[in-house]
Parts: C-alpha cells; sequence; structure tokens
C-alpha cells in the first residue's frame, strides 16, 4: 500500500500509542483469519495426513498406512492424467475466448454513451446467476429433444446428440462456463479500460494511428495489470470446474475433470484416503498454475491491487 | 463518417452483448412455460406452442424444494451478516491501522480467494461427521464465511481507503478513542461499502453447489443448487424438463431482482477492489 503512512507520523521507536494501535489491529483481524484458516489450513493437512492412508468411510476401523502408495496410484493412473489433460483444455480454451469477448463487451461498456444502466444489468445477470442453473439452461438448450440449438444452426442435424460425443459435449460444458463468467471478465477489463487515459488515446488519434495500432500499442499496454489479474482469477476459477460437468454430464464422455474425480472418489466412493491424494494433488496443481502465471507476467499481485 | 462507422460498431457491440446475456434467460423462461408432456415427448422450438403456468404450481408444491429455499435463504443470510461484520473489522485495520503482519493477512485471503474448493470437501466431510456439524446449517455457514471473507475484505478495504479519515482524526482529538472513532464515525461513512460486499457475498453463498451437495444428505440444511441437480419427477429416466426449468427460473428471480435494485453498487464492488495498477 503506496499512502500506508499517510495520516500517521513516521516513528523512530515503538511508542505506547503504536503499541496498542498493533494489538487492536490484531484484535480486529484475528477473527477473519482464524474463520478462514480453519476450514482451509487444517483440512489440507488433514487430507496430507489422511492420503497416506487405505482409509473408507465405511470402513473407518480397517485404516491402513500406505506411504505414498495413494500418490503412486494416482499418478500413474492414465484417468487421472486424462481429467488433467480436459481440465487444462477447459482451462485454457474458457480463458482465452472469454477475453476475447469479454475485452469487447467491455470496449462496449466503456464507449457506449447510452443505456448505460440496461447494459450494465444485463452483464451481472449471467454473473449473478447459479452455475448450476446456466448448467441446466445450456444442457436443454443442446439437449436432443428439446434443444433449440440444432434447428438454429444450419449446418447441424436435427438429430445430432450433443451429449453422444467427446468433442461436442465438451463443447456443450465450454459454452455454459463461458457465458456465465464472461461477464466477471468484462467487469474486471472495463476496470482496467477506465484507467487508460483518454488524453493518450486521443494523441495517438492525432498522430495518425489506427484503430487497431491504438488498441495495441496504447490502450492495451495500459491495462496491462487489469487483463494479467482478470486471466489469473479466471484461469484458477477455471481449473476448479465442477458445477457445469456434474450437472450436464455427469463425467460421461470422458468429459471428466480434476475435480469431479477428487469429488466422485470421496463423496460417492468413500475413498477418503485416496481422494485425499487426489485433494493434495488437486491444491498442488492449482498452487502450480498461480505460480507459473504469476512469474510468466512478472507481476506483483498484490500491487496490482494496491495492497502489500 | 469514420465516426459514424465507429458507433455503429459499438451499436451493434451493444445488440449483441444484449443477446448474449438475456437469450439464455428468456430460453429457460420459455422452457418453464412449456407443459410437462409437450417436453416430455420432445420440443426443440424455442416457444412453448402452449403456454401453462403448471409448471410452477408444481414446483411450489414440491415440500423438498420449499425446504430447499428456506435453507438457502437462512444459511446465505447468516454466512453474509458474519462475512461482512468479520471483513468490516478486518478491512479497518488494513485500511487504517499500523501492523505487522498486514501483508500476511492479505496474502491469506488470496490464496483462499484461489484455493480448489474441492480439496476441501474429503477432510471436511470426515470433520463435519465427527464434530456433528454434517447436514446442518452451521455446518454450511462455516465454509461459506470462510470462502466470501476475501472478497470481502478486499472489497471493503479498497472503499475504507476512500472515507475521509481526518474526520476519525478529528473525533479522536474531542476524546474519542479508537474503537469510539471506528464504531460513531467511520461505520455510518462505510455502510455503502458494507452494503456492496454483503451483496457480493450473497451471491457467492447463493451460488454455491460443491459444499452443497457434499456436506448435505438430507432436507435438513440441502440448498437449492444442490436441491435442483436432484430433482427427477416420477419417472426417473425422464426427467421433468419443464419443471425443472420452473424451478431455475424462481431461484432466479432473487438474482435478478439484487441486480436491477443494486447494479452500480455492485459493479463499482467488483471493480473498486480489483485493479488500479
Amino acid at each position: 500500500m503506496s499512502t500506508e503512512t499517510a495520516g500517521a507520523p513516521p516513528r523512530a521507536r515503538v511508542t505506547d500509542r503504536s503499541r496498542s494501535e498493533e494489538r487492536l489491529a490484531w484484535r480486529l483481524v484475528a477473527p477473519a483469519v482464524v474463520v478462514m484458516l480453519a476450514v482451509t489450513a487444517y483440512p489440507i493437512l488433514r487430507a496430507l495426513y489422511l492420503s497416506l492412508f487405505q482409509y473408507r468411510a465405511t470402513a473407518p476401523d480397517d485404516r491402513e498406512f500406505l506411504g505414498i502408495d495413494n500418490y503412486v496410484t494416482v499418478l500413474t493412473d492414465p484417468l487421472w492424467w486424462r481429467d488433467v489433460w480436459n481440465t487444462v483444455l477447459i482451462m485454457v480454451v474458457t480463458v482465452g475466448v472469454e477475453l476475447v469477448i469479454g475485452f469487447a463487451f467491455a470496449y462496449v461498456m466503456w464507449k457506449i454513451i447510452f443505456a448505460r444502466g440496461l447494459i450494465r444489468t444485463s452483464i451481472l445477470i449471467p454473473y449473478g446467476i447459479i452455475t448450476v442453473v446456466s448448467a441446466f439452461a445450456w444442457q436443454f438448450a443442446f439437449s436432443l429433444n428439446n434443444g433449440f440449438v440444432n434447428g438454429w444452426l444450419p449446418f447441424m442435424d436435427s438429430d445430432f446428440n450433443w451429449f453422444g460425443q467427446h468433442w461436442s459435449a465438451m463443447t456443450a460444458i465450454m459454452v455454459s462456463e463461458i457465458w456465465k463468467t464472461t461477464p466477471f471478465m468484462a467487469l474486471l477489463l472495463l476496470a482496467g479500460l477506465s484507467q487508460v487515459s483518454g488524453d493518450m488515446v486521443e494523441a495517438a488519434q492525432v498522430d495518425g494511428a489506427s484503430w487497431w495500432q491504438r488498441l495495441y500499442k496504447v490502450i492495451l499496454p495500459n491495462m496491462r495489470a487489469a487483463i494479467m489479474v482478470a486471466v489469473l482469477f479466471r484461469a484458477l476459477d477455471a481449473f476448479r470446474i465442477f458445477d457445469n460437468i456434474y450437472v450436464m454430464t455427469r463425467g460421461a464422455q470422458n468429459t471428466e475433470s480434476v475435480s469431479f474425480l477428487t469429488y466422485r472418489q470421496v463423496i460417492e466412493q468413500f475413498e477418503l484416503g485416496l481422494g485425499s491424494a487426489l485433494s493434495v494433488l488437486l491444491f498442488l496443481s492449482v498452487l502450480l498454475i498461480a505460480f507459473v502465471l504469476v512469474k510468466l507476467f512478472r507481476v506483483d499481485l498484490a500491487a496490482a491491487r494496491r495492497e502489500s | 463518417m469514420k465516426r459514424a462507422r465507429v458507433n455503429a460498431g459499438i451499436l451493434i457491440g451493444a445488440a449483441l452483448l444484449l443477446i448474449w446475456c438475456l437469450l439464455p434467460i428468456v430460453w429457460i423462461a420459455s422452457l418453464s412455460f412449456k407443459p410437462v408432456e409437450e417436453t416430455a415427448t420432445g420440443s426443440p422450438q424455442f416457444l412453448p406452442k402452449t403456454w401453462t403456468w403448471d409448471n410452477f404450481s408444481s414446483v411450489f408444491q414440491n415440500d423438498d424444494f420449499q425446504r430447499a429455499l428456506i435453507n438457502s435463504f437462512g444459511i446465505s443470510i447468516i454466512a453474509t451478516v458474519l462475512s461482512v461484520a468479520l471483513a468490516t473489522l478486518c478491512a479497518y485495520a488494513i485500511a487504517r491501522l499500523q501492523f505487522r503482519g498486514k501483508r500476511l493477512v492479505l496474502t491469506i485471503a488470496l490464496a483462499i480467494a484461489m484455493f480448489p474448493v474441492v480439496s476441501l470437501i474429503g477432510p471436511l466431510f470426515d470433520l463435519w461427521r465427527t464434530l456433528g456439524l454434517f447436514d446442518t446449517w452451521p455446518g454450511l455457514v462455516i465454509p461459506y464465511m470462510s470462502f466470501t471473507l476475501p472478497l470481502a475484505i478486499w472489497t471493503l478495504t479498497a472503499f475504507f481507503r476512500e472515507i475521509p479519515w481526518e474526520m476519525e482524526q478529528a473525533a479522536q482529538v474531542d476524546g474519542a478513542t479508537s474503537w469510539q472513532a471506528f464504531r460513531k464515525v467511520i461505520v455510518p461513512l462505510a455502510a455503502p461499502g458494507v452494503f456492496t460486499a454483503a451483496i457480493l457475498t450473497f451471491f457467492f453463498a447463493w451460488n454455491d453447489f460443491v459444499f452443497g451437495i457434499s456436506l448435505t444428505s438430507t432436507t435438513n440444511a440441502r440448498p437449492v443448487p444442490a436441491q435442483l441437480a436432484f430433482f427427477v419427477g416420477p419417472d426417473q429416466f425422464n426427467p421433468p424438463v419443464s419443471t425443472l426449468a420452473a424451478a431455475a427460473v424462481m431461484v432466479t428471480i432473487p438474482v435478478i431482482i439484487i441486480v436491477l435494485l443494486f447494479q452500480r453498487k455492485i459493479v463499482a464492488g467488483l471493480t473498486a477492489g480489483a485493479v488500479k495498477g
């Protein structure tokens, strides 16, 4: 935070005042921190511990220490790698498409001078809607008996079953995901766009820069931080995809994601040991993606959010 | 000439945006007015052949769905109130006070916002059954609080930084303690930000599905999204598409009302904490 010391004079030594301020601060912060950690740090450590055992929830007494065997089981199973591939594919495609459409929408919201309220209200509806509802809406839209998609797309056979093949089922899932989350992307990009100085864009125009040149040389570089934060957040969110798959295919036609695989092992098969190993691996994957993206963008996320 | 072309582009963009956002909503609404018999035999056209309210009345008469609505409203509202209360205290300290570990608190919040929720359900499922929290309201309120706190903390910190803090100092000069200054001067000024954080928090809790299906087993605590996914009519192999659509429309109505009333606040909240790099 750049204005950290605003209002408070720089201190050379610890005074009673600053000590009591620190005590108050921790008293205010502590409840939130405790609640945040109680449901995340403890369970993930517990998952780490359980992942070392053969442990079924239906037979808790037969718990048996296995060491890293669960991890070996998962990592040598082609199912895991297939699901990782599906998840990464969904992440890359949805975030890529959302970035393009989201930017177009953000640009429209930035430029338009009338009906602003109507447009912003409309774009918030997909954002606020329940993901399960979005999944149902699109599942019915693509459905063989009750869907309008086959009828509206001139090149589709009217009896094409979208959920009958891998690629078409994946497409339907991605359409629902993209529809629901593009508004979030657009609003974050709009925040970035409104930081771009209008004078600079105008100056470039006066100097004879074309629309594309203005976009690539002036607008996009000046909203770099916004784009990166949006991509980072959406990428990690897309990697956790679960609701759409659960409702639309239940993982049929090889559309399972890593999250869905974990859910299936833990809740449907009661395999807490193996499921915990999957949980830990899922957690590490997200950590790895976050790390790679942050390194790749060379952006201090805290600085981008003006918090440090 | 050129200007007119750009404006036409924006106009087309705006039209596409509206179609994009509203078409699926109109579709699910249209579906909810189709008679059950029509969808059972297949009705690929966009609008119903005959319109009916029957789906809505059968959803209303469904006890499980009613129960799920009560659960969802209750759990989401409790989680929102508690989460925003804790986040307000936390954001005040971050925006206003000097203390070691400020960066740590923000890093924890950031890490939790990115946490893969599904990786927690195994251990939580186990732990909640031991503690007797499985399939209860508190069993869902607690995880909802943990996962909405980061968003609430950021939004509120961003809002709090815009508040004229001289007023707080003036109150302190007049003899108020830090706590009194916080309660009597800052809380009223911060109310709009708190309200925005509450809306975003409510959306999250209302939308949750993973915890909703994993940590409940009966209608005792099962929220609406989970109930929708389990919704099966009398014929298990032929789910009542139009009845499901009616249920989906009903749970979307609160969202639309909130969006219509508070559009400005939500946009401000989503973008405030985000990106002013």
